[in-house]
Formats: structure tokens, sequence, C-alpha cells
């Protein structure tokens, strides 16, 4: 009896302390896209009430669209992020594959120095970037974009997955080399479906940041035609006025292809952690 | 069909020697085991067999032919594993299909082959099931039957009982018994426990920290071990040692097997206190201090009634005396 109340006493402390959390993180969030259905002067005046009958306005919206080109840096946006993140994990998941399987000589080295990468941030390198891009005729195009993001996403992605990977079962593969599997098989029908709990967190610690940045895309793909949804939204602030309406309306947009991003790779999350249970 | 050799094979993990000169012939059709403690090897080398593993030194030879860097998928083998490792997202009938597919066999052949090996060992309810959806003792069954599909010129198990249960075991030890009666093929068995390798093995690999100590039937390893390692590991319980100086020997160690000792309350060789008695039903071990001999395990048949703290007299059997060298050899 007493361990049956003390358990729910104890989960509804966690639940309170979860739900705190939510209301906390997910705030700006909500301030963001209520505002962004308020008209310029409802904004000012009272910025954490939802809109009324009389404050609500699509302005925002309406303006955004009429850029016109908001449609083409979405465009942007997502060929970036998808594309990147899946050369983040193709080229990650191999690396880590090798990693964790084969024995040769400076393997832990190659390791270390792939971990490396995540203690440097590649803006420290900006300038040689930069230069390089010149160099090869990449500046405005999507093509530099993502190559700079799965540089940026491999080391991470590397070091979780081949941890992930050594869990792989040895025998398992080896069953499919006595089988007449070849490498590549065995890595792709074997083994990835196995770690593909792991290689959907990769995904979201991956995607995100590409999706937000504003950096490389100011640097290098400033373009009108290369321009990304979060460099787009940057054209409404402006040195003397800034367009709050278009912004916020701009931002609350954002969130969307991300979050449909997610809520695909949280799906395989889940379901990779239950049919993981039953091996 | 298959006969195996191995020549003088060595193998190192950087500084490690793990196998330390491996010489052995299995003939055609014979059921090999291989035995000993925990990390002595008995998985690397016959991964080595296998070609999972590339020997440091030395030859493979399977059926007359030089297989040392040959890959594991052309050796003509097949191997069953300790923890099953079948194919996740494949079915029964897909899992035992794979190997065949990628030689190219046929798919009327796959299929008889399939009907045969599934008939063999009861699989054909399972046939359309995943191995999520398959107890443990049907999952071996179908890494068994996967391996009976290939037809292999060898067959190597790597301990493929230790994740069953007790009884499960038992069963599953005879229908690999029947399988070699039936097949007629050549088998490696690797095993840590002494019981599976005397039940199964035609010939016995007793390995000890890389190096083999005796090769030999069952009952020639348990009636004339060659040293005190292989004395010790052969026969449950565990052979008495005795220090040949406290029996006013000349050997080094004197071994006598607990079933060749017998007790007795008046007299006997040694005399000794009971500390702790085992009533299994069909035999009793009791545990005794002697005063001459130490420590002793006796195996009495059948019901024995010994309380601790008794006096018992324990007798070994002249005939059934091990005797041992300063270097761990028997002496005859
Ligand atoms: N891939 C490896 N790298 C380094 N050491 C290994 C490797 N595989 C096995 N060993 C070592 O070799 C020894 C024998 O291992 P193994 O053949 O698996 O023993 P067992 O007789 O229990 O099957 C162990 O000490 C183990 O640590
Ligand atoms: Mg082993």
């Amino acid at each position: 009896m007493s361990r049956a109340t003390n358990s729910f006493s104890r989960s509804a402390a966690a639940h309170a302390i979860l739900i705190a959390y939510t209301i906390i993180a997910l705030f700006p969030v909500f301030i963001i896209v209520i505002n962004s259905f308020k008209a310029r002067n409802a904004i000012f005046n009272a910025p954490m009430t939802p809109p009324t009958a009389e404050t609500f306005d699509l302005v925002g919206y309406r303006t955004v669209l009429a850029q016109g080109d908001f449609l083409q840096y979405f465009q942007n946006s997502f060929i970036v992020t998808v594309s990147s993140l899946f050369f983040v994990l193709l080229f990650g998941a191999m690396a880590a594959f090798a990693l964790s399987e084969y024995r040769f000589r400076g393997n832990k080295l190659m390791g270390l120095y792939l971990a490396l990468g995540i203690m440097i941030p590649i803006r420290l390198g900006t300038v040689a970037i930069l230069q390089l891009m010149v160099a090869s005729g990449l500046v405005n195009t999507l093509t530099a974009l993502v190559l700079v993001y799965t540089a940026q996403g491999l080391p991470l992605a590397i070091f979780i997955l081949a941890e992930f990977m050594s869990t792989v079962s040895d025998d398992l593969k080896n069953a499919g080399r006595i089988d007449g599997l070849s490498e590549y098989t065995i890595f792709f029908r074997l083994v990835l479906p196995l770690v593909r709990p792991a290689m959907a967190t990769v995904a979201v610690f991956t995607m995100i940041p590409i999706w937000n940045d504003l950096w490389f895309p100011l640097i290098l793909a400033p373009s009108e035609a290369t321009k990304t949804i979060t460099l787009g939204a940057q054209m409404f602030i402006g040195q003397y006025v800034t367009n709050w309406n278009a912004v916020l309306a701009a931002l609350s947009l954002a969130i969307l292809p991300v979050l449909v991003l997610y809520l695909i790779f949280s799906r395989q999350l889940i379901r990779g952690i239950t049919s993981g249970a039953v091996k | 069909m298959g006969s195996l050799n191995i020549e003088n094979v060595k193998k190192s993990f950087g500084p490690v020697d793990v196998l330390k000169g491996i010489d052995l012939a299995v003939s055609d059709g014979e059921f090999v085991v291989f035995v000993g403690p925990s990390g002595c090897g008995k998985s690397t080398l016959l991964r080595v067999i296998a070609g999972l593993e590339d020997a440091s030194s030395g030859h493979v030879i399977i059926d007359g032919n030089e297989v040392t860097s040959t890959p594991p998928a052309k050796r003509g083998i097949a191997m069953v594993f300790q923890t099953y490792a079948l194919y996740p997202h494949l079915t029964v009938r897909n899992n035992m299909a794979l190997g065949l597919k990628q030689a190219g066999t046929p798919a009327a052949e796959i299929e008889k082959r399939i009907a045969a090996a599934s008939t063999m060992l009861s699989l054909e309810p399972y046939l359309e099931r995943r191995p999520a959806e398959l107890s443990g003792g049907q999952r071996q069954r179908v890494a068994i039957g996967r391996a009976v599909v290939r037809e292999p010129k060898l067959f190597l198990f790597d301990e493929p009982l230790s994740n069953l249960d007790a009884a499960l075991r038992v069963n599953t030890r005879l229908e690999i018994a029947q399988l070699h009666r039936r097949l007629k093929a050549t088998m490696v068995y690797v095993t840590h426990d002494q019981v599976e390798a005397m039940t199964l093995a035609d010939k016995i690999v007793v390995l000890n920290a890389g190096r083999i100590e005796q090769v030999g039937a069952p009952m020639e390893l348990y009636n004339s071990p060659a040293n005190v390692f292989v004395a010790g590991f052969i026969g449950s319980p565990k052979m008495n040692f005795i220090e040949g100086a406290r029996l006013g020997e000349s050997v080094k160690t004197i071994g006598v097997r607990p079933e060749h000792l017998t007790v007795d309350a008046k007299k006997g060789a040694w005399k000794g206190t009971v500390i702790h008695a085992e009533h299994l039903g069909a035999d009793t071990n009791i545990y005794l201090d002697c005063e001459k001999a130490g420590l002793l395990t006796v195996r009495v048949f059948g019901v024995y009634d010994a309380e601790p703290g008794a006096t018992l007299y324990a007798t070994p059997d002249p005939a059934r005396t091990y005797r041992f060298g300063e270097d761990g050899r028997a002496v005859k």
C-alpha cells in the first residue's frame, strides 16, 4: 500500500518537473507563434496575450508570402538540411563501422582525430573555408553549405555511432560472412537496421543546428537564389525599422518543416527501441 | 566428405599470444570437441578454421585443400554460434536460404534442402516466422538448420548450448548427436563443459592457455590423462590431488578420482572428518578433511548417511591411482 502511494507521489513529482521544463522550453516558441497572428500595435502593447478578435491580424503572413521568394528560401533550407543529413548519416555510419569493426594500424589515432572535431568549432575555420569555396567556385551555391555542414556533423555522428556499432553482435556479422555476404551487405542489411535508434538520435542532433544556422548562409551563400529561410527572415530586420509582424510570421513558418522532420525521426527512434527489445 | 588438418597454427592479438602452435588432424566424419577453460583460445581456434580470423602463422587444410587464404564462404564450412546469430529481419525460411542464394544455388534445390532440414529439426511450423517470435531452443534449431542446408564439408559449433536452460541443453545435445549420426559429417564442437565433451565426442582435444594438452577418445582421457591439467579437467567432481611427500611417495602429486575412493566408518587408509555431504539420490558426495591426505571429495554410489563432524576412513583403489611428476606429466 505504502509502496503504491510512494510511487504515485514520486511519479507526480517527476511529472511536475517535466511539465515545468516543457513550459519553460516552449514559452518563447509560444510567444512567437501567438504574436505572429497579431497586429503590430498589439504585439507591443500586450505581448503576452493571445490574439483576440480585435487584435487578430494576418499581415505578417501576407507580407512574408507576398515577398514571393519565401518558398524558394524554404526549399533551399530543406535541400541543404536533408542532403547534409543524408551525407552525415551515410559517411558517419560507414566510418563508425570501419573504426569499430576492423583492426588496422592507427585505428585508435583515427578515432581520436575524428573525435577532435567535436571540440573544435568549425566556425574557427571560416576564413579558410571561404577562401576554399572562392577558389573552387562554390560561393553562392547550396553545395558549399552541404559540404560545410557534412563536415560539421560528421565528428559527433562518428563518435556516437561507433559506440553503438561496437555493441552489434560479432556472431551476427560472422554468420553473414560465412553465408557469403559482402562487407557492404553486412553493413547495410545487418548492422544499420540494428543501430537505427542511434541513427535517429544523430539525425536530430545534426539537423537542428543546420536548419537554424545563420552564419554560413550569410558568408557562403547570401545570394537571392541560395538564401536559406533563417537568412531570408533577416531581411525584415532593418537597421532602423524592423517588420516584427513579418519576422514573427517567418519564424513561425520556419518551425514547421523541422517539426515534421523531427516527428519522422522520433517515430523511428521509438520503433527502433521497441524492436530492439526482442533480439 | 571433409577432413581437417591444422599445422602449427599460431595467433597473436598484438603482444598477446592466444594460440601457441596448434597441430591437429581430424579425419572424415569425426566428431571432435575442443574443451578447455574460458579464455584458453577455443573460439579463436575455431574462428581461424572458419577463416573469420587470420592465423598469425601456420596452415589450415580442409578436405585436402589449403584454405589459409580462402574467405569463409568458400571454405565449405558452416558455423553455429552461441548467440544463434540469426538475421533478425528475415523469416526462418530466408535465414536458411540466404547462404545458398549467395552461392547461386537453384531455387528448386534450395526449397528441397530447406524442406529436408526443417523436417529433420521439426521446424516446419515456424518457417514463416521471424527469429524474434521464436524461443531460445527454436532459434538454436534454426541456426543448426541454417548450417545443415549448406551441406558443408565441416560443421563448426561454438558453444551452441551455453545460452539454453538445462533441460533444453540435454535435448539439443541429443539432437546434435543424432544429426552427426545421420549426416556422417565432420564436426568440430567447442565447449567449456566437459559433460558435453564426454557425451558428444569421438575425439576430445583438451586446450589450455593456447596449447593442446591431450587429444584422445573420451575414455582414454578419463582412464589415462597425460598430465595434471587433463586429469583435473575431465571428470566430475574433480580428481583429488595430494602432494606425494605427504604420503611418503617419490612423485610430486598423487591423483585419485572421487569415485575411486571408498569410505568406511571403522578402518581404512586415511582417517578424516566429514565437512559436508551432498545427497544427489543416485550418489552422495562427501567432503572429508583427512589428517594425512588433506581435503578429499569422495563419491559414494547410492545414499550414504554422513553427518558433518563424523569420522570416516577413505581408501583409494590402488589400480586407479594416478601419479604425476615434477613437470605435471603422468608417471607410470
Ligand atoms: N579480437 C580480439 N582481440 C584481442 N584479444 C582477443 C580477441 N579475441 C580473443 N582475444 C583473447 O584471446 C583469448 C582467447 O579467447 P577465446 O578464443 O574467445 O577463448 P575461449 O576459449 O573462451 O573461447 C582471450 O584471452 C581473449 O581475451
Ligand atoms: Mg569462446
